[in-house]
């Protein structure tokens, strides 16, 4: 520090400090367990979401069926498919992301510990705004609007009361809540309103992380890291943030659009007053095409982080993986019409969009080839992680080719709205990013608890899956090309869509059975599971690296990389052959690294936990709730409480350093830490000089203490 | 490791990671401008797609901008970015009264274009008519202006608090430093962007065909 020196800080409150209970988890940055936060939130969603979609099937099993009204399956579907993008499949990628990349890139956090948490309350808050819409939401059926079916959908007949009409009073415009008729005029009630201000704030925790990814990605690789020996996941978690950085923002305008049209008065979108509908629907497929890539994406990376390890083989083809993940997201901007072949557009842009959409099946061809390139001549070893990811390349594959019978404009009129493409994107999304995500939960969990799952369990659930899915989404493709349209909650009898409808139902209580499968599995190997040691899977990146349990600040001497694949080379050498020898486990080869660069090159800097994240998320659904009741002087009054907590919090995020200057008062948060380091370097025989509370084992003298 | 890389690495000549050799934080703020111009850019599109669409009910914005006037706004604006440069440059210099001085110079610009957006919108709404809810064009023009408003009105809040600190701190700390030059990255970005819409929105605006 050169300049002015920086006084000690004047904090309101005291720093946070402990490090178990709920408070330790309020006030962590530490991405490892925000990771693990994010990881049970969307799990829990995915359960929801999951429960969602069985009532629709159950509606849906029977011509004619009684089970719902109509309103309440508008909401089930709209909720379905709004919960399991932005609050399963999207903060499960997240949860992944959080806990590995820095670990991946040989980092001891991300660039910007609090803004993580940020992120992660943001997140947390907004899925919560979101669902609140069950309780506070009010969907009311247009009265004396004429033309529009006429159906009210409270009074559906049919349904009787009871059929889970309490459901109707929320979001049901369909996820991505088509205009006019998510707008004030069909759409009266708040319940869009909560759905527009709930992705709105969800997305501002997706633009927070994606900074921040994108900057630890790009500052913050170990020594000799080059980008092209990163992983492949963390490759992909950069393509992933690049793309959420330059499309959240079209989806921003977009929904604030839509929310000024309900609140404000505006007409964007009011077909009856010059609005133009079709304006949503090219911001949001502006957006919501390259969200598709920012499901699958990541999945992609896990599966290239599964596949080599488990066939005893480099990625074949690495930098082509890589760059045809660019490649796909570069492309996905420029594809965003395919969704709208039917809404009119012009018959060049038909074309021109069509082709576009064919250029993306070159990059992903690619992808599939390289990692059946992996897995040729590889030793196969089958297990679970191994299984989902195999499961993921055919499944996706499958979604691929049907998404390819979209790019061709007359066959995407014969399939648009119908249940060929919920078949299609189920395939990618389920069959991709979920097998995907699957199998990297199966992969690292060994990281993240020291233990195995149950691989008998994890078998199970592997075929229970994939039957059930493949029960659930084959026949949805004939039955699509049948003509059973999407969206509707009724079909009749004499359409012989019943048998098929059935199975579907089967196949979705099937998979509902293989999750059950799979959470007894995740809770009883968390606690007795065999251990893992530190590299169960013979794995080749350098997470594997890290001490089990991971430490707060990953590695005592974040590693020096060497090549691609850096932990493999170290393990294994060639002989004259060119055969594959042996020559270091992992334990070997962690424990030369503690013990002989006991000298790191600077100390280890950790930043300390923070109150500020959690309060300044808290004040954005406060001033949400009050922009949905803005007419109301309790709404006023919460738009005030809302921005006053959140600019508080900014004031003293601001003002606290983010960690405690040296010779601060102590505090037991660093105690457990403190220990740990001390602990290290007493095992080197030198015993750390006390360089500042947080100097790093062994201080700065070359041959240390002794 | 964390946002204190910069310091250790000042400290420590070789710098303990690859990496783009910019600053956390400023490459964190380049990232985040790069969002915004998408953000604008779908702005100004729907300005676009609506202005000068025949057949509204109501008064458009392109009928009634009064350029004479925004172009002494937009002047000042554009001003207020010199004097954002002058208080970096008088950091750089550890010239504490500058520092103070053009950061307030600059927050009183800003400060002044934002005056000109609340007269503006004023008379557009009493003297013309013209409301959120006119037609379509005025909800763009509203909004689009309106969340460039925003954007001042929020650098003009990080300015005084940086004019703050250095007050009550007797100067701005290396730290502080890097967060005015943040500042500063942000404000020309708001700066650019009004460029654009004064070029775009007023300057060329056509009327309704």
């Amino acid at each position: 520090m050169t300049a002015t020196a920086e006084r000690p800080a004047t904090t309101i409150f005291r720093r946070p400090s402990s490090t178990k209970g709920l408070w330790s988890w309020i006030t962590t940055v530490d991405h490892k367990r925000i990771g693990i936060m994010y990881g049970y939130a969307a799990f829990s969603f995915f359960i929801i979401g999951g429960l969602e979609a069985l009532l629709l099937r159950i509606q849906l099993s029977q011509a004619n069926g009684e089970f719902l009204t109509a309103g309440a399956y508008n909401a089930l579907f709209t909720m379905h498919g709004t919960t399991m993008i932005f609050l399963f499949v999207m903060p499960a990628s997240s949860a992944l992301m959080n806990y590995l990349l820095p670990l991946l890139i040989g980092a001891r956090d991300v660039a910007f510990p609090r803004l993580n948490a940020l992120s992660w309350w943001i997140f947390f808050f907004g899925a919560i705004f979101l669902y609140s819409t069950f309780i506070f939401g009010t969907s009311m059926a247009p009265v004396g609007v004429d033309g529009i079916g006429g159906v009210d959908g409270n009074l559906a007949p049919g349904g009787g009361p009871g059929s889970f009409n309490f459901l109707a009073d929320s979001p049901d415009g369909g996820w991505f809540g088509y205009q006019p008729n998510a707008g004030p005029l069909y759409s009266p009630g708040t319940a869009m309103d909560y759905w527009a201000l709930g992705l709105q704030i969800i997305g501002l925790a997706s633009l927070v992380s994606s900074v921040n990814f994108l900057v630890t990605v790009l500052n913050l690789r170990a020594k000799g890291m080059r980008l092209l020996r990163m992983p492949v996941f963390a490759w992909m978690t950069m393509i992933t943030s690049f793309l959420l950085l330059f499309s959240l923002p079209i989806i921003a305008v977009a929904l604030f659009m839509v929310t000024f049209d309900r609140q404000f008065g505006s007409l964007f979108f009011a077909a009856n007053a010059g609005g133009d509908p079709i304006l949503w629907q090219h911001l949001f497929w502006l957006f919501g095409h390259p969200e598709v890539y920012i499901l699958i994406l990541p999945a992609m990376g896990i599966v290239s982080e599964i596949l080599p390890t488990f066939s005893r083989k480099p990625l074949f083809g690495y930098s082509a993986v890589v760059f045809a993940g660019a490649a796909i997201a570069f492309l996905g901007f420029g594809v965003w019409a395919h969704h709208m072949f039917a809404s009119g557009i012009t018959p060049v842009a038909q074309a021109a969009f069509g082709l576009a959409t064919m250029t993306i099946a070159i990059p992903t061809g690619i992808k599939i080839f390289n990692w059946l390139g992996t897995m040729w001549m590889g030793r196969i070893r089958l297990h679970t992680p191994m299984l989902f990811a195999i499961g993921f390349v055919a499944m996706f594959t499958i979604g691929g080719l049907s998404g390819v019978t979209h790019a061709v404009v007359p066959s995407d009129w014969q399939q648009t709205d119908t249940y060929y493409i919920v078949a299609h994107f189920h395939y990618v999304i389920f069959g991709g990013a979920v097998f995907g995500l699957f199998g990297g939960l199966y992969y690292w969990f060994p990281k993240i608890t020291g233990r195995l799952m149950n691989e008998r369990l994890g078998k199970v659930h592997f075929w229970l899956m994939l039957l059930g899915f493949n029960l659930t989404f084959g026949p949805m493709h004939w039955l699509g090309l049948q003509g059973m349209v999407r969206r509707t909650w009724k079909y009749a009898p004499e359409t012989g869509l019943e048998p098929w409808n059935l199975a579907v139902t089967v196949g979705a209580f099937i998979i509902a059975l293989s999750i059950f499968i799979f959470m007894i599995n995740w809770f009883t190997s968390r606690r007795r599971g065999r251990e893992s040691g530190l590299d169960p899977w013979d794995a080749r990146t350098i997470e594997w690296m890290a001490p089990n349990p991971t430490p707060e600040y990953n590695f005592a001497v974040p590693p020096v990389v060497t090549s691609l694949d850096h932990f493999w080379h170290l393990k294994y050498q060639e002989d004259v052959e060119g055969r594959a020898v042996r020559v270091a486990d992992a334990d070997e080869i962690v424990a030369n690294i503690e013990h002989e660069q006991l000298n790191p090159s600077s100390p280890i800097h950790l930043p300390n936990p923070s109150y500020f994240p959690f309060f300044f998320a808290l004040g954005l659904p406060l001033m949400f709730y009050g922009v949905i009741y803005h007419r109301t002087p309790w709404g006023k009054a919460l738009i005030l409480v809302g921005l006053v907590i959140s600019l508080a919090a900014i004031i003293g995020w601001a003002m606290e350093p983010l960690e405690e200057p040296h010779g601060g008062d102590g505090e037991p948060a660093d105690h457990e830490l403190d220990d740990r380091v001390e602990l290290i370097a007493s095992s080197a025989e030198g015993g750390g000089g006390p360089e500042g509370r947080r100097a790093a084992p062994g201080g700065e003298t070359e041959s240390g203490d002794d | 490791m964390t946002e204190l890389t910069h310091e250790a690495s000042l400290e420590h000549a070789h710098p303990e990671h690859e990496g783009t050799g910019v600053e956390n934080r400023k490459l964190g703020m380049w990232l985040f401008l790069s969002s915004e111009f998408l953000f604008f850019g779908a702005l100004i599109s729907n300005y676009l797609l609506y202005s000068n669409r025949a057949g509204f009910p109501g008064v458009y914005p392109s009928e009634i901008y009064d350029i004479p006037f925004t172009s002494v706004s937009s002047f000042v604006l554009l001003m207020s970015s010199l004097t954002m440069v002058l208080a970096h440059n008088a950091q750089t210099r550890q010239d504490v009264n500058g520092t103070r001085t053009w950061l307030f110079a600059t927050a009183a610009l800003g400060s002044i274009f934002l005056g000109g957006q609340v007269f503006e919108f004023t008379e557009f709404i009493v003297n013309f008519d013209m409301k959120l809810s006119t037609n379509p064009a005025a909800s763009a023009f509203y909004v689009l202006t309106g969340f460039h408003g925003t954007h001042v009105a929020i650098g003009v809040i990080m300015l005084l608090s940086l004019w703050g600190i250095s007050r009550r701190r007797g100067g701005l700390s290396d730290r502080q430093g890097l967060n005015l030059e943040l500042v500063g990255l942000y404000w020309h970005f708001v700066d650019i962007i009004w460029i654009v819409i004064f070029t775009v929105v007023y300057l060329l605006s056509v009327p309704p065909v």
